[in-house]
C-alpha cells in the first residue's frame, strides 16, 4: 500500500451514508420548466446568447463565457426560451440572479455533437482545454471553479501528479461514492483525458476507507496497463479529508499555504464527477447539462441518488425523494458541515448542487444559547488548518481585523470542525465569515479611497502646476509688457533724439545759412 | 422563508455543563479518600463553599443583568467551590470558606466579566487571599485517621465551625498539625535533616503519609480519566509534574539529607490536585499546546521554589496565579504553525 500522510485535527463523524445508497442512480424525468442561472460558479456570469421565444435543443449553448474565470451554460433539454429574468437561486446570500427559463417540449432532442473519442490523443492539450471550457465544465465537488483553468498548468510547470478526489468526507453525501460504484469506467476514461490535457506523469485517486465498494469498483475497472500509471489510494475516513489541501497532504505529504495553488507543486486535483464530465465532453461531445445529486436526510421518505438536469427546480427532486414536509427542519444544499440552507425550494439545481439534505429536528442539536468562550482549546485541537479558532473568535468579536489576520484568518477553510466540538456552542464560522467580509469590504474601500486620494493628489498637483504656469505666464506677460514699455521709451527717446537732431540740423543749416556758429553738441 | 442558519448544521453534543460535570465526577474518588482520612470537615466546607458560590453567582448575574439560566447551571461555580473546599484545611471557622468563595466568585470571576473572561483562576484567588490574611487558620491541618478513628468527629467539627468551641480537654493547637510538606519545610529551615524529620514527627507516621499518598493517587486517576475523556490535554499536568519531579530529583540527588525525594513532592501536598484540576482551568490557562507546556512547567517550578524557600506550606496556588499573569504573552509567542506555513512563520 502507498504511504499516506496525516493531517492535523479533523473529526470522525457519523457518515449516515448508507441510507442514500440503497438503490442505483436513477434519472429524474425532464421537468416542465428548466431554470438556468447564467452564473453557477465562482467568477463572472456568462452572457445569454438566446432570446425569449427562441427554440433551443438539448446541449445548445444559451449563455457564452466572455471573461477568463467564467463558464458557458447549455440548455439541458430541448424547448422554448420563455423568459430571461431574475429568479430565486440557492445561494448563501439569498439574492436573486439572472436565469434563462426554458419550457421543455418533452422531445429531449440533442444538438449535433462533436465527439473526439478516437482522436483526442492527437489533439493539442490547449485544444482539449478549450473543448472542456466550451462544455461549461466546472468543479463538481465544491465551489465550482471552471475546470479548464485547473487543467491549464502554468507555463514552464510540468505536472507530476493528477489527483482525483473521491474522498467525499462530508456526512450524508454519496453522489461520488455511487458514481465510482456505477460508472468507474467513465471516471477512468475522463481521468485519462485529463491526464493528456495536463501531461501528468502519474494519477492518484484518493478514496476514504468507508467506501470499500467504490475502491473495489475502480480497481476492477482499471486495465493492467492503466494500473502502471493510476494508483487508487485508500485514505482514513476523517472529515475534512476531501478538502483539497488536506487531500493533497494526505496523498503526497505536501502542504499548500493559503495563497499557493496545487500547480505550484506540480499537482492538479479534480473531483471524480468532474472527470466523468470531462470524459463525456471530449469523448462524446456532450456539454455539462446534468449531474448526480444525493437526496438524503432523515426527513426524506426515499433517500437516493439521482441524475438531475441542471436547471431542474429543487422541489421536483424533493418530491421525487418523497420529502416529509412536516418532519423537515430545513433543507440544506451540500452537507451538514459546510452546506447552506435552501431558502426557496423552487430554486434550480446548479452545477455545484451535490446534495439536498433534509434534516429533522432530531438531527440538529438545536441552537443553544452560546456561552462565552472558556478557552478550552478543543477547537484548536480539531482545526485542520492548525489555527487557534478561539483567538480568531476573540478578535472577530472585538473587530480587531489586523490582529485576526496575524492569526491567519484567511487560512480558515470554514470546515466547521471547531463549531462542532465547541462546548460553548459559539457559531465560530459565522464570526469568521463576518470578519472576512468586513476585511474585503475595507480593502475595497481602501482601494477606492486610494484611487480617490490619487485623484485628489493629482488634482492638487494639476492645480498647483496650473497656478505656477499662470504665474509664470503672468510674469512673462509683465516682463514682456515692461520690455515693450522699455522699448517704447527707447523708441521715443530715439525719436526725440532724431527730432532734436533734425531740428538741430535745420537750425544749424539755418544758422549757417544765417552765417552763425555751429553748435557742436548737436553733432 | 426559513431563517438563515450558518453551517455546520449538526454539532457534537458538547457543552460547558458537560465538561464541568465530568470534572466533578473525576474529583469524586480523591474527594472520598480525603473524607476517609481527614474526617467530615471537607464535607462541611464543601457545603459552605457551594452555597456561597451559587448565591454569589446568582447575585452577580442579577446585578449584571445576565440570565440565571444558562449561567447558573453551567457548573463552573460548582467546580470553583469544590476546588476551594479541597484546598482549605478541614477544621475552620465557617466564615473562612464563605469569604474565600465569595472573593473568588465576586472579585476574581464576575468583576472581570464572568465566565470566560477571568484572567486568574478564581478558586486560587479566593484561597490565596485567605492564606495571606489568615495564615494561622489556613495552615492548621488535622492528623490523619488512626485505628481510633478520625481526630475529630462530625458533630464536634460542625460545632467548631460555627461556634469555635472544641470538646472538653481538646485544644486547637493540640488538635491541629501542619501538613507534612509544611512541617518538613519548617523543620528543614530549623536545620534538621530529612531522615530526622521523617522519623521524628507525627506527620510522617505511617497513617498520615499513606493518607496523602492515596488522595494524590486517586486525583491522578481522576485526571487520567479527564485526559481520556478529552476534557483536558496532557500538556499542563505532564509539564507541571515533570518540572516538580525534575527539580526535586536534582536537589535530592545533590543532597538527600536536606531535600526530600521527588515522590514526596509529587504525592505530597497539592501537586496532583493542582496539576490535573487547578492548573488546567481552561479560562485562565494557556490555550496553545506549546504554551501549555511552558505554563505547566512554570507552575511546577514556582511551586517547587515556594515549597523549598518560601514561607507558605504549598506553592501551587501562587504558581498558578503567577503563571496566569504570563498567559497572554505565552499564548502570543507559542502560536502553532499554521497548515502550509513555514515553521518560522511568526505572527
Ligand atoms: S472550543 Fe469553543 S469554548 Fe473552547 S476554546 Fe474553542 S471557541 Fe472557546
Ligand atoms: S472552520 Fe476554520 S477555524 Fe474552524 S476548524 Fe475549520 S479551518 Fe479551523
Amino acid at each position: 500500500m502507498r504511504k499516506v500522510w496525516d493531517f492535523h485535527g479533523g473529526l470522525k463523524l457519523d457518515g449516515h451514508k448508507s441510507m442514500s445508497m440503497q438503490q442505483p442512480i436513477t434519472v429524474v424525468p425532464v421537468p416542465k420548466t428548466l431554470v438556468l442561472p447564467i452564473q453557477q460558479h465562482i467568477g463572472e456570469p456568462a452572457h445569454p446568447v438566446v432570446q425569449v421565444g427562441d427554440h433551443v435543443l438539448k446541449g445548445q449553448l444559451i449563455a457564452a463565457a466572455e471573461s477568463f474565470v467564467s463558464a458557458p451554460v447549455h440548455a439541458s433539454s430541448s424547448g422554448k426560451v420563455v423568459a430571461i429574468e431574475e429568479r430565486a437561486i440557492a445561494h448563501p446570500s439569498g439574492l436573486l440572479a439572472t436565469c434563462i427559463v426554458i419550457e421543455t417540449d418533452g422531445k429531449d432532442e440533442w444538438v449535433p455533437l462533436d465527439a473526439h473519442a478516437s482522436d483526442y490523443k492527437q489533439l493539442d492539450p490547449s485544444r482539449l482545454r478549450n473543448l472542456v471550457r466550451e462544455a461549461g465544465i466546472v468543479g463538481l465537488g465544491g465551489a465550482g471553479f471552471p475546470s479548464y483553468i485547473k487543467l491549464n498548468p502554468a507555463p514552464a510547470k510540468t505536472i507530476d501528479t493528477l489527483i482525483l478526489n473521491g474522498a467525499e468526507c462530508e456526512p450524508y453525501i454519496t453522489c461520488d461514492a455511487m458514481l465510482m460504484r456505477e460508472r468507474a469506467r467513465s471516471i477512468l476514461d475522463g481521468l485519462l483525458v485529463m491526464r493528456h490535457a495536463v501531461q501528468a506523469k502519474r494519477c492518484l485517486i484518493g478514496i476514504e476507507d468507508n467506501k470499500p465498494e467504490a475502491i473495489k469498483a475502480i480497481n476492477e475497472a482499471l486495465t493492467l496497463q492503466e494500473k502502471t500509471i493510476v494508483d487508487v489510494v485508500t485514505i482514513p475516513t476523517r472529515y475534512p479529508a476531501g478538502s483539497e489541501k488536506q487531500l493533497i497532504k494526505t496523498l503526497t505529504g505536501i502542504e499548500l499555504s493559503q495563497n499557493q495553488l496545487p500547480v505550484h507543486h506540480g499537482i492538479v486535483c479534480h473531483n471524480v464527477g468532474t472527470a466523468v464530465a470531462v470524459g463525456e465532453a471530449i469523448l462524446e461531445g456532450k456539454p455539462l447539462i446534468s449531474r448526480i445529486v444525493t437526496l438524503t436526510g432523515h426527513a426524506m421518505g426515499k433517500p437516493c441518488n439521482v441524475e438531475a438536469r441542471i436547471g431542474t427546480p429543487m422541489q421536483e427532486l424533493l418530491d421525487y425523494a418523497e420529502l416529509k414536509n412536516q418532519h423537515t427542519d430545513r433543507v440544506i444544499m451540500g452537507g451538514p458541515m459546510m452546506g447552506f440552507v435552501v431558502q426557496e425550494t423552487q430554486s434550480p439545481v446548479v452545477k455545484t448542487t451535490n446534495c439536498l439534505l433534509a434534516i429533522t429536528q432530531q438531527d440538529v442539536t438545536h441552537e443553544q444559547h452560546p456561552m462565552p468562550c472558556i478557552r478550552c482549546g478543543e477547537c484548536a485541537r480539531v482545526c485542520p488548518a492548525q489555527l487557534l479558532p478561539q483567538q480568531l473568535y476573540w478578535y472577530a468579536r472585538s473587530k480587531d481585523f489586523d490582529k485576526i489576520q496575524e492569526y491567519n484568518l484567511f487560512d480558515c477553510i470554514e470546515c466547521g470542525c471547531c463549531v462542532h466540538v465547541c462546548p460553548s456552542h459559539i457559531p465560530l464560522v459565522q464570526y469568521y465569515r463576518f470578519a472576512k467580509t468586513e476585511i474585503w469590504a475595507q480593502e475595497r474601500d481602501k482601494v477606492k479611497s486610494d484611487h480617490a486620494r490619487e485623484r485628489h493628489e493629482f488634482h492638487q498637483l494639476r492645480m498647483e502646476r496650473k497656478k505656477q504656469e499662470d504665474e509664470e505666464r503672468k510674469r512673462k506677460k509683465r516682463e514682456m509688457l515692461k520690455q515693450s514699455q522699455a522699448k517704447d521709451s527707447n523708441k521715443q527717446d530715439a525719436i526725440q533724439a532724431a527730432i532734436a537732431r533734425v531740428q538741430a540740423k535745420k537750425q544749424a543749416q539755418h544758422e549757417q545759412e544765417n552765417n552763425s556758429t555751429v553748435d557742436d553738441s548737436n553733432k | 422563508m426559513k431563517q438563515l442558519i450558518s453551517s455546520p448544521h449538526t454539532v457534537f453534543g458538547n457543552s460547558v455543563t458537560r465538561v464541568m460535570l465530568l470534572v466533578i465526577f473525576a474529583l469524586v474518588p480523591g474527594y472520598i479518600a480525603y473524607i476517609w482520612f481527614f474526617g467530615w470537615g471537607l464535607l462541611i466546607n464543601s457545603v459552605l463553599c457551594i452555597a456561597t458560590a451559587l448565591a454569589c453567582e446568582a447575585w452577580m448575574l442579577h446585578l449584571r443583568n445576565k440570565p440565571l439560566q444558562p449561567f447558573l447551571t453551567d457548573g463552573t461555580a460548582l467546580v470553583t467551590a469544590l476546588l476551594i473546599a479541597l484546598a482549605l484545611p478541614p477544621v475552620l471557622p465557617w466564615w473562612l470558606p464563605v469569604l474565600a468563595t465569595a472573593f473568588a466568585i465576586i472579585i476574581a470571576k464576575h468583576l472581570y466579566g464572568g465566565i470566560g473572561y477571568n484572567p486568574f483562576n478564581p478558586a486560587m484567588v479566593g484561597y490565596a487571599m485567605c492564606l495571606i490574611a489568615f495564615p494561622k487558620q489556613m495552615t492548621a491541618w488535622l492528623p490523619a485517621m488512626t485505628e481510633q478513628g478520625h481526630a475529630i468527629n462530625f458533630a464536634d467539627n460542625l460545632r467548631f465551625n460555627f461556634t469555635g468551641k472544641l470538646p472538653e480537654g481538646t485544644g486547637y493547637d493540640a488538635l491541629t498539625q501542619a501538613t507534612p510538606l509544611d512541617a518538613l519545610g519548617i523543620q528543614l529551615q530549623l536545620g534538621n535533616s530529612v531522615t530526622e524529620i521523617q522519623t521524628g514527627f507525627a506527620q510522617f507516621s505511617q497513617y498520615f503519609g499513606v493518607g496523602w499518598d492515596w488522595i494524590s493517587i486517586l486525583f491522578l486517576a481522576g485526571g487520567l480519566f479527564l485526559i481520556y475523556k478529552r476534557i483536558i490535554t496532557w500538556h499542563i499536568p505532564v509539564a507541571m509534574l515533570g518540572s516538580i519531579g525534575i527539580l526535586s530529583a536534582i536537589a535530592w540527588l545533590y543532597d538527600p539529607s536536606s531535600n526530600p525525594d521527588p515522590i514526596f513532592h509529587l504525592l505530597g501536598g497539592a501537586s496532583m490536585l493542582g496539576a490535573f484540576f487547578i492548573a488546567t482551568d481552561p479560562v485562565s490557562a494557556s490555550t496553545t499546546p506549546r504554551g501549555r507546556l511552558i505554563y505547566g512547567a512554570g507552575i511546577g517550578a514556582i511551586t517547587y521554589v515556594i515549597r523549598t524557600w518560601g514561607g507558605y506550606p504549598d506553592g501551587v496556588a501562587f504558581g498558578v496565579l503567577l503563571m496566569n499573569m504570563a498567559v497572554p504573552t505565552i499564548d502570543y509567542y507559542t502560536q502553532p504553525r499554521v497548515f502550509g506555513h513555514d515553521k518560522a512563520d511568526k505572527p
